[in-house]
């Protein structure tokens, strides 16, 4: 029995070894510095994917700014101050279910209510947005389960010294709790980096060569950049190095971002 | 139930007829208990009896537990500290309290001792420095920890993180101190330092304390009241509970006949 719980966790290591072996076979020679530093050219046939990489780290940065605020102070009302009941109740019903949502209902949602409701436009903003709604309930659960490790007893100390509520959640609790939030947040990002349907409708376009300059720009991303070459493109077969390439710079971007996240928590953790 | 106060203390805190619930359950039955300066005060009973309840209605920590509700009053310097326009932040900065298990922050030594004196808004950094300071000195710790003030409270030993968190509770100059079985958790050697500190420190605070052994009420305290049940058997002078107290109750928990 104990073998085949053994075998179940290696698939998972094994699964993410096999994907990025397979992506860097295919996809190493594609990248060179002209690839990751300028814009497609010929139709984007050739040249590089710098405007998908900028693109990306806006849509994802954007998307924290969105969602960690958002995300950490419904986590602490519900875990430090909500007194448990129906509103309560409610409110977890709807952050799991928002967790459930298709990802492409969130791409639908960010087209009707923030590019033409709010008169966003396809912008960064709007695809910020639309990430953001959809990081939400990793960011909620992962801040939540960082604020339920926190010890009562360092609760019960801090008011015992004559601190206020909120002061004890500023000064002890958020910093103890600090890098399980971190983490859920990072995670967040890496799943908000790698989205294609939220930000199809909502912030990126086929093609765009100049990089941007507001957040109400329109800009191309790696994912959708990806999903553009291998269906739409004027010679699919003869890009096919280059989107292996551009899938391969994506997933480095996103372990790299998870990678931040480790080693600032375990340094975190140290300091303790 | 009134004692006989031979020592010529002057009343710090008392409870009038105090009756405490967990949301059905009736943990506290009419105590009535006198506390004075400069002495120590043991509660004592079996596991259940409500002495930590007791305890954490002395400076309102129950009200952290939903469903729960005190009736009667619980008076500090004659103000009921239950009247609804208390400001509980401020009443435990005069109540202090210790808890059973050690509960250091994951902060620096220096940082857990200044606490309580950030929190209440002080900045001056000579003024938080020696304050630190002193409060170490009297929970007997300085000379252990002087020169690395600003290493990881958490690095330090069971019973040097226990005197960490009386000298924190010190900094802010409380009047009354609650000890919540503060030596339950320590070996015989840091229990010898934190009850010579008790000794101490009852020149300069009211000390409560709730503890499960009875030598330790014996030794350190000057009046010990009895608990079973919720309701408050006896209490008298430390001595006449432990030689000749009045009810047999009290002398069958004393003499480990039950409890």
């Amino acid at each position: 029995m104990f073998g085949l719980f053994r075998i179940s966790a290696a698939i998972n290591g094994a699964a993410l070894l096999v994907v990025v072996y397979f992506l860097v076979v295919r996809g190493w020679r594609a990248i060179n510095w002209t690839f990751l530093t300028q814009p497609p050219v010929d139709s984007m046939t050739k040249g590089g994917i710098l405007p998908c990489i900028i693109g990306t780290l806006c849509l994802s940065i954007g998307a924290i700014a969105v969602a960690l605020p958002i995300g950490v102070a419904s986590a602490i009302y519900l875990h430090e101050y909500a007194r448990p009941g129906k509103v309560v109740r409610l409110i977890r019903l709807a952050i799991n279910n928002l967790a459930g949502v298709p990802s492409v209902v969130f791409g639908l949602f960010g087209l009707a209510f923030f590019v033409v409701y709010l008169d966003m436009g396809v912008s960064i903003l709007a695809g910020s947005l639309t990430l953001g709604a959809l990081t939400l309930p990793v960011i909620i659960g992962s801040t939540e389960e960082a604020l339920r490790a926190v010890p009562d007893t360092y609760r019960e100390a801090s008011l015992g010294l004559g601190a206020t509520k909120w002061q004890t959640i500023y000064r002890v609790v958020l910093p103890t709790a600090l890098p399980g939030i971190l983490t859920g947040a990072i995670l967040g990002i890496s799943r908000a980096a790698g989205e294609t349907a939220p930000i199809m409708f909502t912030a990126a376009v086929f093609f765009t060569p100049s990089l941007p300059t507001s957040i109400f720009d329109e800009i191309m991303a790696l994912p959708y950049h990806i999903y553009v070459l291998a269906t739409a493109g004027t010679d699919i077969e003869a890009t096919r190095p280059l989107q292996y390439g551009t899938a391969l710079v994506l997933i480095a971007l996103v372990l790299g971002l998870n990678l931040v996240a480790i080693i600032y928590r375990a340094r975190l953790r140290r300091d303790r | 139930m009134m004692l006989r106060n031979s020592m010529q203390n002057s009343l710090k805190m008392s409870t009038e007829d105090l009756d405490f619930y967990y949301g059905d359950f009736h943990a506290l039955y009419g105590i009535t208990l006198d506390f004075y300066e400069n002495q120590v005060t043991a509660l004592i009973g079996p596991s259940g009896c409500g002495k930590s309840t007791l305890l954490r209605c002395l400076n309102r920590m129950n009200d952290l537990i939903s469903y729960s509700r005190a009736d009667g009053k619980v008076l500090l310097d004659g103000d009921d500290i239950y009247d609804p326009n208390v400001d509980v932040v401020a009443l435990r900065r005069h109540v202090g309290m210790v808890f059973q298990k050690p509960n250091p922050f994951p902060k620096s030594i220096f940082e857990n001792v200044a606490y309580g004196l950030r929190v209440n808004g002080v900045k001056d950094k000579s003024f938080l420095a020696e304050r630190v300071e002193t409060s170490l000195k009297q929970a007997a710790l300085w000379d252990e920890v002087k020169e690395r003030l600003h290493d990881s409270a958490l690095g330090l030993s069971g019973g040097q993180q226990q005197r960490l968190c009386i000298a924190r509770a010190m900094a802010v100059e409380p009047e009354v101190l609650l000890m919540d079985e503060p030596a339950s958790a320590l070996d015989p050697i840091a229990t010898q330092k934190i009850e010579e500190l008790i000794h101490q420190l009852k020149d300069t605070y009211t000390i409560i304390i709730v503890t499960h052994n009875m030598q330790q009420a014996a030794r350190v305290s000057d009046v010990t009241a009895f608990f079973y049940l919720g309701k408050l058997i006896e209490v008298d002078q430390t001595e006449t509970i432990f030689t000749r107290p009045n009810l047999q109750e009290t002398s069958d928990y004393i003499t480990g006949r039950f409890g």
